[in-house]
């Protein structure tokens, strides 16, 4: 199926939760409401003819500009060798996104590494702490505002920057 | 007669500095510590072809029985308070080899948020080796130089303010 029709497969179902389709450079993506997401999720993963048994990566993004942070799921069947990429907007001030945990235990990983470095809580999480920074790391690296402590545990980590520096 | 002249022929005579230093030269086990791709030369050097065996270096899974540590790879800052800990472990007299521009300096990747940039700003280094990665000619090389530098050690005539390889001033002491 192309993604006109998993598009429209999910208008059938859940209306005005689920954006348009939109076109990108490599695959469509369809923007999804945060509260439906894990719906959403279980429907593409059991529907006959969508199939969608592979969360294949989980990945987000910071948009300051828009005050919002992206979830991104790639979805891939490969039953039905096509694939789909979802998007869920949250709350830049207190992002919070339902955890898809219960449709593909895939996610668990994934959503740790989104809370790890954006911060995005996942509500339902059965595991949700840092998978790849020490536990008492400060702030979340892949935010645009991020600003990087002096010192980590007595390790500076002020660096002299090659912009600046001297040439003999 | 002088005790030299009068003793046997297959007598030799050092002092117990150069023997005592001798003996850990020719005995360096190095603890295995891969931690990026620097550890693929690293497990080339400890191969048949670059063979450290010759130089009665082993490869040890524990600090606690290994004399070297070869910094091989990215130090994160997470791994780094391990390292120190890794470090601390090990049994005196303990040396430190810096492999790969990572470890020397953070390399690549030292303006990365994560990564600390220099083993040396968490523990004493002996020998640096650049490269990235250093061949294993270059890791041999690194590893004579530590030797040579073994065999400067003076163990018995020491005194409080003599500045100590492989670790800093008093550590030892």
């Amino acid at each position: 199926m192309d993604s006109t029709g998993i598009h429209a497969a999910l208008r059938g179902r859940f209306d005005t939760a689920v954006g348009e389709l939109a076109p990108g450079p490599f695959e469509a993506s369809i923007e999804v409401d945060a509260s439906v997401i894990e719906a959403v999720c279980t429907f593409l993963r059991d529907e006959e003819g969508l199939e969608f048994a592979n969360l294949s990566n989980l990945s987000g993004a910071d948009y300051p500009e828009l005050e919002r942070i992206q979830a991104v799921y790639s979805l891939f069947s490969y039953k039905q060798r096509h694939s789909i990429t979802l998007r869920v907007n949250a709350d830049r001030a207190a992002p919070v996104i339902p955890t898809v945990e219960a449709v593909w235990p895939a996610a668990n990983w994934l959503e740790r590494e989104i809370f790890d470095l954006l911060g995005v809580e996942f509500s339902g999480h059965c595991d949700l702490r840092r998978i790849l920074l020490p536990e008492d790391w400060v702030g979340y690296p892949l935010r645009k505002d991020y600003e990087e402590q002096p010192d980590y545990h007595g390790i500076s980590t002020v660096r002299e920057s090659l912009l600046t520096m001297k040439r003999d | 007669m002088s005790l030299i002249n009068s003793a046997p022929e297959m007598v030799l005579t050092s002092t117990v500095d150069q023997v005592l230093n001798w003996t850990r030269k020719s005995s360096l086990w190095y603890m295995l510590f891969g931690l990026a791709c620097c550890a693929i030369e690293m497990m080339h050097t400890g191969g048949p072809r670059a063979d450290l065996d010759r130089f009665g270096m082993a490869p040890r899974a524990t600090p606690r029985v290994s004399d070297l540590m070869i910094i091989a790879g990215t130090l994160t800052l997470k791994m780094a308070l391990r390292t120190r800990v890794l470090y601390e472990q090990m049994p005196d007299p303990k040396y430190v080899v810096s492999m790969g521009s990572c470890s020397n300096c953070g390399g690549l990747f030292q303006y990365a948020y994560s990564v600390c940039d220099g083993v040396d700003k968490v523990i004493p280094v002996d020998v640096y080796v650049p490269g990235c990665p250093p061949r294993p000619e270059a890791l041999t090389e690194g590893l004579i130089m530590l030797q040579k530098k073994i065999m400067q050690e003076k163990w018995i005539t020491r005194s409080s303010d003599t500045p100590r390889l492989g670790g800093p001033v008093g550590e030892r002491a």
